[in-house]
Parts: structure tokens; sequence; C-alpha cells
């Protein structure tokens, strides 16, 4: 009873999302934005390009957020966000300011501007939910689909044939001073992350899965669950990179087969033995090479 | 003759497919015809329209559907929502997936119209194996307007859905089509 | 054999770049284009179309994509619609000034803010003057048959084409289309053989920095090539219609022998109008409808002949051009200074961000044009 208590209490009660949005059901995007905006309180200003968040938002006239929202175009997120607080800082005001972008806004169309925008250090948090594809405009591949997963631009017999592009890793090679991967599955260490980025100045960078039943094919009622496997099978680490100290933030006691993840999905359904292997393979190097990277210390 | 048909049901349920099975048909018997979706941007489980239009004469018109002759409800949840009976005057008809009465339907809906039932869902599960009502809602319409043969329909679906889910997905589809067409209540 | 399919203005787009065998292909998914992209893929996956398929980053990436394809002498093609489209303007003017034959199809759309995913010709006329040519499609099958016609008359005069299609109402409107046979398409479309293209024999420097000694004449030669499309486009056309038996025209004329007032409208709502013009004929007006279908280069003769004809012209505008009017508008205007014979020209600018075009809203706007005043400007349905 009192352990239950306590993690309840890690998760602000109030509530600055309205419920009856339009998103799919078991959306992660949409829980994700509900944890955010409680882990960052009513002074935030939300930032968001073209994804399904434009349509989650609400249409005119309604707004499914109690705070300020900028919608913009889908190439600009981290610029407009660039811009706002440089207006507010003008004005003198204090605001975090959280862009919010889907995977295709931030790895691939947007990639340009945020990597401007973190190389001059601007003074945002930039959340990118990653649901592994264009699912707004109905499931094509981006740059962040994982080698293997089937989309409508990469049919099951031609599927992925590239590995998904490490975004963190970009963004920590611009030296900004956080970044953070976190999952729908894991709202407490999403919001103790958050928490934690709120207090630091300068680009924090977020990469957040987010289940998404629709383009994954997956059943919405494992929206949790399937991103916890995708961290009990190391597919997707949990890890901060602080000032350039890498830490894990969660480590599975017995690291699980990449099959538990993937057969819970029909987006890897075609996938044969030996393609799972490989996948099993990728899996393996990736995190040796983070466990060795938190070993390091101080990397920058 | 010049028809328009509503189709209601919710993303995911093959609302478009149906509307896209009884245009191919309606080619196939040498007529006119146009189909479209709701022009919007659509969730999973959200309600959405579909639309067809058949005529012996060419189409030109490619203006929205505001006056329907015939709405077709493939999700029984619908019924309650006052948008189904919308610009359908009493001289059209209401088909409905459901498994009760065409008075049940009239007492939800109010429609004053002609009403038939059909139990799609129930068919659906008989014979694809899967509540996916659309082929069945086709089957119903088939028997009740004539629009076009149930040949024709059958013939369709073997040509649209074989390359899709395969010879057995495409004859458990015809299945359900007929049994439709044979169950549906007036 | 031809084959008749019933599918969306979307696929009718995709099936027309198989057809037409484009060998490049570079696009981005964008609402409501993206399925002419998800065909297109699965063509290229499957085998069915011989094309590498460059699935960019961005449609500035995907336009820049074509023109490299097409600079290495190869047929590129893309789709878009809307704000990918405002994206691609910098290579726009770098397709048509490279004088590389690109065709791209169009979904309109409108451009936000606010979000909008419907209809309105604001994208594409905002990119007039990037020199491309601009088809305005009225029906699914004129969008596949323009596809080729397209690709045929701009690989004569070395410019890109642009094939206009709406958002919803044909792109994702089934209709049934005709696919004529692939022997009598390579007939009618043979393999693009470009006159300069990056070749380690004939090395050349595209697009290095010219001087105001030369710039203006590089201009003049598009300009030129322009006029030269406009009678290039009818010569295709009227091929096109020989050897498949649709004709379509550069301004399609729709009961306008005896007319006395005429209609001008582009895009899908001309179908609609031609109903209304039917409807109205039955109560005594002697009314037609001129449809633009190819917006650049500009039929003026056309539209000056027209003009002749008639006591009346009344141009519906989805689109506008803020601070002036509708651009249809103005540019018929601006065609007839010149003519001796000038009616009055009405313009009304009407469904914006796809709010729907009825028979009602035509023969509405058709009604007012009686009695206002020729120099308001005209905003049909306006709730304010
Ligand atoms: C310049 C431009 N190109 C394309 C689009 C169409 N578009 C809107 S959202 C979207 C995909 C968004 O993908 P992602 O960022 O991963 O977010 P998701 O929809 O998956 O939530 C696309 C392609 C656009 N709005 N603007
Ligand atoms: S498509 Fe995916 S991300 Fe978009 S609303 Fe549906 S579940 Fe959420
Ligand atoms: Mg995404």
């Amino acid at each position: 009873m009192s352990e239950k208590k306590k993690m309840r209490a890690t998760i602000p009660e109030e509530e600055y999302m309205f419920p009856g949005t339009v998103d799919c059901q078991g959306c992660g995007a949409a829980y994700a934005m509900r944890l955010a905006l409680k882990a960052l309180g009513p002074k935030t200003m939300v930032v968001i390009p073209a994804c399904c968040w434009s349509i989650i938002a609400g249409p005119f006239p309604t707004s499914a957020l109690k705070m300020p929202i900028y919608h913009t175009a889908f190439e600009t997120a981290a610029a407009v966000a660039s811009g706002v607080k440089a207006g507010l800082s003008i004005r003198e005001k204090e605001a975090t300011v959280l862009a919010w972008a889907g995977d295709g806004g931030t790895f691939d169309i947007g990639v340009q501007s945020l990597s401007a925008a973190a190389e001059r250090n601007e003074d945002f948090i930039y959340v990118c939910y990653d649901n592994e594809a264009y699912m707004n405009t109905g499931i094509q591949r981006s740059s962040a689909t994982p080698w293997g997963a089937w989309t409508t631009t990469t049919p099951r017999k031609h599927p992925k044939d590239r590995p998904k592009k490490n975004m963190m890793e970009i963004m920590a090679a611009h030296r900004i001073p956080y970044a953070a991967s976190a999952t729908v599955g894991h709202p407490e260490d999403f919001v103790r992350k958050l928490k934690k980025a709120r207090e630091i100045r300068g680009t924090r960078f977020f990469h957040v899965l987010a289940t998404c039943p629709t383009g994954w094919r997956s059943p919405p009622e494992l929206m949790l669950e399937v991103p916890r496997l995708a961290v009990e099978t190391c597919v997707f680490p949990l890890y901060e990179i602080d000032n350039g100290v890498y830490s894990i933030s969660k480590k599975p006691k017995e690291k699980l087969p990449v099959t538990e993840y993937l057969k819970v999905q029909g987006r890897f359904r075609h996938l044969t033995d030996q393609q799972i292997q490989y996948i099993q393979e990728h899996v393996d190097e990736t995190w040796e090479l983070l466990l060795k990277k938190e070993k390091l210390g101080r990397l920058f | 003759m010049f028809v328009e048909v509503r189709w209601h049901g919710r993303g995911g349920q093959g609302v478009v497919t149906a509307s896209e099975l009884l245009a191919g048909a309606a080619l196939a018997e040498g007529k006119y015809l146009q189909a479209f979706p709701e022009f919007g941007p659509e969730r999973m489980g959200a309600p959405i329209r579909a639309f067809t239009r058949i005529s012996d004469g060419p189409i030109e018109i490619h203006s929205h559907v505001y006056t329907p002759d015939i709405v077709v409800v493939l999700d029984p949840t619908l019924l309650e929502n006052p948008a189904i009976t919308e610009g359908l005057s009493d001289e059209g008809k209401l088909i409905a997936n459901f498994s009760g009465t065409p008075d049940e339907v009239r007492k939800i809906t109010k429609f004053m119209g002609r009403i038939y039932t059909v139990d799609a869902t129930r068919i659906a599960m008989e014979t694809i194996g899967r509540p996916i009502a659309n082929t069945c809602c086709v089957g119903a319409l088939v028997k009740v307007t004539s629009l076009v043969g149930l040949e024709q329909v059958e013939n369709q679906i073997r040509q649209m859905l074989e390359f899709k889910i395969g010879k057995k997905g495409a004859d458990a589809n015809v299945e359900a089509l007929r049994r439709a067409y044979d169950e549906v209540r007036s | 054999m031809s084959t008749v399919k019933v599918i969306t203005g979307n696929h009718a787009a995709s099936f027309g770049a198989r057809d037409s065998r484009a060998e490049v292909i570079a696009a981005y998914p964008i609402t409501p284009q993206t399925q002419i992209v998800e065909l297109l893929s699965e063509f290229c996956a499957d085998g069915t179309l011989k094309a590498k398929f460059i699935k960019v980053e961005s449609e500035h990436s995907a336009m820049a994509a074509c023109i490299g394809a097409s600079a290495a002498g190869v047929r590129a093609y893309t789709a878009t619609s809307a704000h990918g489209l405002a994206l691609m303007h910098e290579m726009l003017h770098w397709a048509a000034n490279g004088r590389h034959p690109v065709v791209m199809a169009n979904v309109n759309r409108a451009m936000g803010p606010p979000w909008s995913i419907w209809t309105d010709q604001n994208d594409s006329l905002a990119q007039r003057d990037t020199g491309w040519l601009q088809f305005y499609c009225e029906s699914n099958q004129e969008v596949y048959d323009t596809t080729m016609i397209a690709f045929k008359a701009c690989e004569q005069v070395l410019l890109p084409g642009m094939l206009v299609l709406d958002a919803f109402i044909l792109s994702h409107t089934y209709e049934p289309v005709e696919m004529p046979d692939q022997e009598l398409i390579d007939e009618f479309l043979p393999p693009f053989d470009p006159p300069y293209k990056m070749d380690l024999d004939d090395a050349r420097a595209f697009g290095a920095l010219t001087t105001p000694e030369w710039y203006m004449e590089l201009r003049y030669l598009i300009q030129e090539a322009h006029e030269k499309a406009l009678v290039t486009v009818r010569e295709v056309e009227k091929e096109f219609g020989e050897t498949f038996g649709r004709y379509y025209g550069t301004l399609e004329l729709y009961r306008c022998d005896d007319a006395e007032e005429v209609i001008l409208i582009a895009g899908s709502t001309a179908s609609t109008a031609k109903d209304a013009v039917d409807i109205m004929r039955k109560g005594g007006r002697k009314i037609g409808l001129a449809r633009i279908k190819l917006f650049r280069p500009f039929p003026n003769e056309e539209i000056r002949d027209i003009a002749s004809r008639v006591n009346k012209m009344i141009v519906i505008d989805r689109n506008v051009s803020f601070g002036n009017q509708g651009i249809f508008f103005n540019e018929i205007k601006a065609s007839l200074y010149s003519a001796k014979n000038r009616p009055p020209v009405y313009g009304f600018v009407a469904g914006l961000g796809g709010r729907d075009m009825k028979i009602d809203d035509i023969t509405g706007i058709v009604e007012q044009a009686d009695t206002c005043d020729i120099e308001e400007i005209l905003w049909w349905g306006v709730k304010l």
C-alpha cells in the first residue's frame, strides 16, 4: 500500500490535457504529451510541427491543451521554438518552451533546423515522440523506422533494409547539456527526466518511444507493454547523456530475446528466423557499445 | 437511374472498401459510378462515411452527397447518431448491421422510410472469422436495391481480395456476401 | 487491349507515371497525395515499374533528386501537395531554369496556418512564375492521360510540367479509368533523350554563374520555350486524342456555340459547373463554360476568342491573390486588355479550403453576377 502511494507521488496529479482527444485507441503519443505536461507544469508553451499531434491537439475552435500551442510547418519545430524563446526573453517572460515533434519531423525533414538549434544551444526542451514512421499520413517509412519493419512505403516483400538512425548519438555529437531516451511504458522514468531537464538551460533533447497500435499493428491494450518489451530486449535502451556522461537508466535483469518484442507487432510479422537473428546481433552490438560508453565516464 | 448511397462505419471497418466494391460491380455492368470516402483525417475507430454514386449516364458532379437515396450503417453503435438519417427522405432506404428487427431500428433512429436489418457482424464472424461487416452489408444492399447483380459483386470480391488476402479469404467473403443477401430482414 | 479500373485520382497519377515509364522517382508523403507515393513504391518494389525510387527526407530534396536524375539523362517524376510544393519552391525555379522536363503531380490543398488538408488552388498558383507548365485536371481519367501528355510535351520544349488535381474530390474519389495498351503508350511516348546531359564524353558545366551579359538571353529562351509549349501541348493533345480517343484541349469549351455568357473555371469544380450550366440552360439562359486546362503557358488567344463571342464572363476562383483578386480573374482580364471585344468580367472567390462547391453555388454565383457591381471583389458564401 505505502509502496503504491510512493509510486503515484512521482507523477503529478494535475492534468493539462483535456480528455476526449481524437487519437486512436492506445496511442502512445497522446499519453506521452499528458505525462510531459504533468512533469513540466503550467508554465510551458508548446510548439508542434505537422505530425499526428497536429490532429490530436484538436480542430478549431477546440484545443486539447491548457497551455499555448503554436502549430507550425513540418520542418520548423526547432527554429520556431528558438524564435518563441527569444521573443519571450525579450519580453522577460519565464516559460519552458517545449518543441514536440514526431520522428519524421525530427530525424528527417526537421533535422537541419534541429541540428542548427542544438549547435546554438537554444534554450528549449525538444521531445521527439518516436512511433517509427510517418503516421499522420498513414504509415510511411522514416529514417527512424527500424530495419526489417513493414510500412506502406517499405512493403513486406521489400521491408526497410537500413537500420534506424541513431538520433541520440547525433544529438550528443552536438554536445548539448542533456539528452535522454524514454518510453511511454516507463512513465516515472520519463517524468523524472523531464523534471530534471526543466532545471537545465540550453538544448535538452528527448527521444521517446511512443507506441502506435495503428502503425505497428499491435493490440491497443498493449500500449504500455510493447515499449517495456523494447527496453527489456535492449532494442530501445533507456539512458541519459548528462553533460557528456552516459548513464543507463534501466538494465534488464535478464535480457529478453528480441522476438519477444517483435512478435507482438504485425509490422514484423513477415520476418524470417534469419532476419530476426540479424536484428538480435545488431541489438547486442549496440547494447554492448552503450555499456562501454557508460563505463568511460565523461565523454565531452 | 441516378442513385446516391451513403455508408456509415468506423475507421478500420472497411467502409471505403464497401463503397469501392459496389462501384466496381457497377462498372462491370456498364454503369457509370463514383465512390469516395469522407474528406478528412480519419483515425482508427472514429465514425467515418463513404459515398457511392451510380448512374446510367456519365456522372459529372463533383460535390458531396447531401440527399442520399440509401444509407447503409456498418456499425450498430452508430445508429443513435442523428447523422445517420441526415438528408435521407422518407422515400429512402436504411440498411443496418443490426441483430434485431427493423422496428427496433425505427425506434432508435426515428426514421419513417423503409428499414432493413442484417446481422452482419455475426455472419462475418461465422464466415470470415472476424467482425468485418462490410461485404455482408453490400450483400444486403444488393438484395434490397438490385442496383447491381450479386454475381457481379462476387466477381469483384474475387478480383479485389484474392490478390490481397488469398483465395480462402476471398471465398469466405463471398460466402458472407451470399448469406447476408439471403438473411436480410425487412 | 486497354483495361478499365475503378481507381482514385491519386492512383490514376501513379498508374500514369508507371505507364509513362518514369525512371527515377523521388517523392515525400503528404496528405492528400500520399497514395501516389505508396502505390509507386509498391510498383518499384514488385518490379512492375523498373524505376529507382528515392525515399527522400523532404520535398526540397525530392525535387532536387529529380533534377539530378533529369540532368543525368533520365525521366524523373514526383508528386506533392501544398506545404510540400511550397517547400520545393526554390527547386521549382531550378528545374525550369535548368530546363529539366521533370513531371510532377500536385494535389491542390489549402496552405496553413490554420492546418487544412482540403482543396484550394493557392498552392499551385503561387508557383505561377517558376517557369513550370501547369495542367488543371477535371477527372481521374484526365489525371492519368495528362501524365503522358505532360511528359511528351515537356520533353519536347525542355521545361518541367505540373499536373494538378483537387484534394479528395479527385485524389480520393474512385472513378473508372481506362488504361491503354503499353505498346501504344510506348509509341506515343518514346524514351527520354535529352540533347544535353551529364556525360563524360561531353563534359559541360550546368548552371554556372552567368553575368548580366547573358542571363537575360537565357530567360528569353525560356519565354520562347513557353510560347512554343502552347503549340506543342496542342499538338501532343491532338496526337493523344487521335491515338486514344480522348481530347481535352488547352481551354475546353462546353456548350459555348450559342452562349451569350460564359463561366470560366479550372479543376474538378468545372464538372459540377457543367451540370449547373445544363440546369440553367433548361431555365432559358444561354450560358456556356470554358475550362482552363492549361494555366502556363496561358491560352490568351483562346480566351480572347471566347470573349469576342459572349456578352459576359464569370470567373470562379478557388484561390485569391491577397490584396488584389482571384488569380484566374486577373489573368483573364489581363489577356482581354488588348482584345477589341471586351465583355464585362465578373470574378468570384469561392470554395477556399475545401468549402464544397455545389450546383446551387454555381447557379447562385451566376445569378449574383446579374446584379452586382463589376468593381466589387466578390467572395461567395463567406459567413462574416
Ligand atoms: C513540407 C511538408 N511535407 C509533408 C507534410 C505532410 N506530413 C504531415 S505530418 C507527416 C508525417 C509526420 O510524421 P512524424 O513526424 O513521424 O509524426 P507522426 O505523424 O508519426 O506522429 C507528413 C509527411 C507536411 N505537412 N509538410
Ligand atoms: S496513428 Fe499512431 S500516433 Fe497517430 S494517433 Fe493513431 S496511434 Fe497515435
Ligand atoms: Mg512518426
